[in-house]
């Protein structure tokens, strides 16, 4: 595992700062520059199907592999606590919810099953 | 100029919305400072960004020592919806003077958004930059102050707690209300799984590829229905 720390500070603030700019870039894009166009109808159609791909892109890999490989079964802790706090947050839509449940579950899996 | 009046009804309306960015902040914290970041560069990340799920996924990447093109274009594709509401408000936020333009752009997510659009097209005699701080300002507050908050316990939390599950969970709450119907299921299908086969791709691409081959799946649903009428 890397460290942010051991980085050398120019790449870190190039994180923060081109991370920050590229941002508002995105947020003031139709306000300023492209000021009284429309998007185009088909792009439209694409960004509303960032945060379904992009979220569950960031989730599943999370869930399903342990140490780089697939690993479907009982003993993925992880999978489990994350498939009832997939539930909560069908159910709920609410992130303190989603997150307590889901933290919860491992916890209480990690501390029957005797460690991690 | 502001009326404190407006800015009121503004702060009143995100009131409901603010709870969930609590742990959303705490973790966004807990997660710079578990990666490496600074407890002052963390909570910059927090207020120059102003984009949890952005962070995090940014956060992720360098954990995974992937190269600082990477962690940045995967951060501005999480983004990518910003320019959606964008096109939305610039109606509205071209009667604003340009400075104020650009700071009302600055606070523009999911929240403020879907806040001032519901205002904005409302008949009620407000003035619309003083709603909109008034919602926005809180808000961008609140969320640095949680991260803050989450700083300064993060170096305390035992990696045996396993704290960092907290990352993938804020995401699912992300997720759930992003499905709605066929083609976002595709989208989220095929980003996800894309991401776990491809991730021993090189330079941590795997969940770029994945994402866009996400995008276009959906989109591809999406067409298929329209033709099916």
């Amino acid at each position: 595992m890397t460290c942010v720390a051991d980085l050398p500070l120019t790449t870190v603030w190039a994180v923060l700062l081109g991370g920050a700019i590229g941002t508002f870039l995105l947020r003031v894009s139709f306000v300023e520059a492209l000021a009284g166009r429309e998007i185009p109808r088909r792009v439209e159609r694409a960004l509303a199907f960032v945060p379904p791909a992009v979220l569950a892109a960031l989730v599943l890999p999370k869930l399903l592999l342990v140490d780089g490989s697939m690993a479907v079964s009982l003993s993925n802790h992880r999978l489990l606590a994350g498939i009832v706090a997939a539930g909560v947050a069908y159910r709920t839509e609410d992130m303190l919810w989603t997150v307590g449940v889901g933290m919860g579950v491992l916890w209480s899996l990690t501390w029957l099953g005797g460690g991690i | 100029m502001i009326t404190w009046r407006d800015a009121r009804a503004g702060a009143r309306a995100v009131f409901p919305a603010l709870p969930a960015n609590i742990p959303f902040g705490l973790v966004a914290g807990v997660a710079a400072v578990d990666v490496g970041f600074s407890g002052f560069e963390g909570v910059l990340l927090s207020g120059l960004w102003f984009a949890g799920a952005a962070q995090l996924a940014a956060i992720d990447l360098l954990e995974g020592n992937a190269p600082l093109a990477i962690v940045l274009v995967t951060a501005l594709v999480v983004n990518a919806r910003y320019v959606m509401y964008s096109g939305a408000i610039a109606p509205y936020f071209r009667e604003f003077p340009r400075p104020m333009r650009w700071v009302a752009s600055f606070f523009l997510l999911d929240v403020t958004f879907a806040l001032a659009v519901t205002e904005f097209e409302s008949e009620r005699a407000r003035d619309d930059l003083s709603f909109y701080l008034g919602a926005a300002v809180p808000l961008w507050g609140l969320w640095t102050v949680a991260t803050a908050v989450g700083v300064l316990v993060g170096t305390r939390i035992p990696p045996a707690w396993g704290i960092d599950f907290a990352i993938p969970l804020v995401f699912l709450a992300l997720l759930a209300p992003s499905i709605e119907g066929r083609a976002s299921i595709a989208a989220a299908a095929i980003g996800g799984l894309g991401a776990t086969i491809g991730a021993g791709i090189p330079l941590n691409l795997g969940l770029i590829v994945a994402a866009l081959c996400g995008i276009v799946g959906g989109l591809l649903v999406d067409e298929w229905g329209d033709l099916r009428g």
